[in-house]
């Protein structure tokens, strides 16, 4: 919480003046500062009060103030495409998984939608499982910017107590979300790959850990929310049933232009036609097992014959053998098509978190031993180099014999 | 002006295995490395210090880990950093991104407070979390642009240039800020024999929380508002055909009759 040192407190008024929230006031009676409802901890006053007589004191909710927080909130991002403004994919996906958590928890389902002129959004929100949508628009969200949306993210936690709050881990999303954990001083854990409730009824985010072949699950047990964020694709986007409906809370925001720190002088669109690996259905994807980058032409006729998009681990990004675009795994694309073909890929564990979601599975790998085929669902222990050959030919021949 | 490069020490490859017996961490024999953006963000640092030198820029590196991450920190003073420190203490193990972020804070406001600048990777490799830049900014209370890949200073303000997902943008905001870095045209130098020799007389101090005045409800994993609850080996999915097979002729027959089977192939 804000504490006001009233001895200290000349009564000046700066604190009044660059408070984002109009949150503190100097009362006229007292000529003392005096803190109201909407604080949001931001600190802004904390800096500027000239006697020191402000500060903020963060401490662990206890139980009592943990069955306060309740509804599991979901920051609805979305994105322009071709001016138009839709829900991000990621924000659908978390409605589904966020649907199951309120379930479990028997509480209900939220969206925080921030922007300029986007209630439009609303009805397909309801349509992917939400109960509510808080509806914050102002001109000056018609852009992402960290201290706008924090601002307003952190203001509506605040007020509404939440007890579990979900992101995208989109690069936005990973912007935004540690800078709201950092104000409310709240646990956060970043690309999640599983979610559920335990039997205390908390959160349990489970993701890779230690930069090796583990996985942890992670609990944030002593305060509230509980915060995650979760890459695009690890979770199915649930069916649209749009008789659905829910209620809209319109948010007053008061954002002035002084609050958002960070101006864009210009926004540069590239025009490249990227190989976008998140939407491919097929991926055909390479690793060390390659060899060399001249070999990849095996899997370029292999993607070719399957009509499948090409990715690859990331030591051939690496060694820059493929862009960093077509990298799958923790620390390139997440990636959930209906066939994933692994070949020469052994399968650390920073890979298989990047795919496992896909359908179906196939691997080619010389070792039998390599983790890929634990989580495969065919599986050839062989040399790619003797048997891509062979399958190209195969597919190549019957494909004539149709034709004729 | 003052820079502060902020620099993790990282497992070189992935090599951390799970002991399927006992269910421990294998970490013998894996070597540590300064993460490769953490080197991103210190070659902007030293192409800044070239580029302006009537700004008199001096580079302070911070890291925060083991006693052995002084290696790290030497290579940041090979690397063209003038002075470094690390942040070292039992008391700040089991720490996650708040207890992590809120040391740095405290290392930051004791040791290099009037800085204008601080520099980071955009994630480090071993965990990928990419927050605890973000935490830090904002515990310091001061404006943060993330995956950047070109910095310049203009006046009393930095301008930079930022990855999106449909492209790039330019942004600006006023010091102090932070920024975090991704790649673009920054390069993992390989310092020379002279940068060798002239690290060795650069000042590298290890700093305490009791040398921070931190107190220990701060830090450390009593600190941490995430808290592991079990680690285990990664799911299997159990039940999946696998062919072992000497004639790659009859392999790839096998491939295809499964694909066409499952209507992954028109033919």
């Amino acid at each position: 919480m804000l504490n006001v040192d009233i001895e200290t407190c000349i009564g000046c008024k700066i604190c009044e003046r660059v408070c984002p929230f109009a949150a503190i006031i100097v009362e006229p009676e007292t000529k003392k500062a005096k803190v109201l409802e909407g604080c949001t901890l931001c600190g802004a006053c904390v800096g500027a009060c000239p006697v020191n007589a402000l500060s903020i004191e963060r401490k662990a909710v206890s139980e009592e103030e943990i069955a306060l927080y309740k509804n599991v909130f979901i920051w609805g991002e979305w994105e322009k495409k071709e001016e138009k403004k839709v829900i991000k994919n990621v924000a659908l996906e978390l409605l589904g998984k966020g649907r199951e958590l309120a379930e479990k928890l028997g509480e209900s389902l939220a969206v925080v939608l921030l922007g300029n002129d986007v209630g439009h959004l609303v009805p397909e929100l309801f349509h992917h499982g939400a109960d509510k949508v808080y509806l914050c628009e102002h001109e000056l969200l018609e852009n992402y910017s960290t201290d706008g949306y924090t601002n307003v993210i952190a203001s509506v936690i605040a007020s509404e107590k939440p007890s579990i709050v979900l992101y995208g881990a989109t690069p936005n999303g990973r912007d935004l979300a540690p800078r709201i954990a950092g104000r409310l001083a709240l646990g956060l854990t970043a690309d999640c790959t599983g979610l559920d409730i335990n039997e205390s009824r908390q959160l349990v985010q489970t993701r890779p850990a230690f930069g090796g072949n583990i996985m942890a699950s992670i609990l944030s047990p002593y305060t509230r929310p509980q915060m995650s964020s979760v890459r695009p694709n690890v979770f199915p986007k649930p069916e649209a049933d749009v008789s659905k409906t829910g209620v809209t809370e319109e948010v007053e925001v008061t954002l002035k232009p002084v609050s958002i720190r960070t101006k864009i002088i210009e926004e540069i669109v590239s025009h490249e036609e990227g190989i976008n690996i998140e939407e491919a259905k097929i991926l055909v994807s390479a690793g060390r097992g390659v060899g060399s980058k001249d070999n990849l032409q095996y899997i370029e006729e292999l993607a070719e014959a399957v009509n499948g998009t090409i990715s690859g681990s990331r030591p051939l990004v690496d060694l820059g053998w493929l862009p960093h675009l077509q990298q799958v795994g923790q620390s390139g694309k997440t990636v959930a098509p209906t066939l994933y073909m692994a070949l020469g890929i052994s399968g650390a564990v920073q890979h298989l978190v990047g795919m496992t979601s896909s359908d179906t599975i196939v691997a080619i790998n010389k070792d039998k031993e390599a983790p890929i085929f634990e989580v495969a669902d065919f599986g050839i222990v062989g040399d790619i180099f003797e048997i891509i050959p062979e399958f190209v030919k195969i597919i190549k021949e019957e494909r004539a014999k149709k034709t004729n | 002006m003052r820079i502060i490069i902020l620099v993790k020490q990282v497992p070189e490859a992935d090599k951390v295995a799970v002991d399927p017996e006992t269910g421990t961490l294998i970490r013998e024999g894996v070597a540590s490395i300064l993460n490769p953006y953490c080197e991103y963000a210190l070659d902007q640092a030293a192409k800044l210090k070239k580029d302006y030198p009537e700004l008199n820029i001096k580079i302070t590196a911070i890291s925060m880990g083991p006693p052995q991450a002084k290696i790290a920190l030497l290579r940041c003073l090979e690397l063209g950093a003038d002075k470094a420190y690390l942040l070292s203490d039992r008391k700040f193990a089991g720490s996650d991104v708040w207890a992590t972020s809120t040391a740095i804070k405290e290392g930051i406001v004791g040791l290099e407070p009037e800085f204008d600048l601080i520099l980071a990777g955009k994630q480090a490799i071993d965990g990928d979390t990419a927050q605890v830049p973000a935490e830090t900014a904002e515990q310091l209370g001061v404006p943060q642009i993330t995956y950047g890949v070109d910095v310049i200073i203009n006046d009393k303000r930095v301008e930079v240039k930022r990855e999106t997902e449909t492209g790039y943008q330019i942004l600006s905001t006023k010091m102090p800020a932070l920024v975090t870095m991704s790649k673009g045209s920054n390069i993992r130098r390989i310092p020379s024999m002279q940068d060798v020799l002239e690290a060795r007389k650069k000042p590298l101090e290890v700093v305490s929380a009791d040398d921070l005045n931190i107190a220990d409800s701060k830090i450390g994993l009593s600190a941490s508002p995430t808290q592991v609850d079990k680690i285990f080996a990664p799911p299997s999915k159990s039940g999946g055909q696998i062919i072992e097979s000497s004639d790659p002729k009859a392999a790839a027959r096998k491939l295809f009759d499964y694909l066409k089977e499952n209507k992954f192939l028109r033919v």
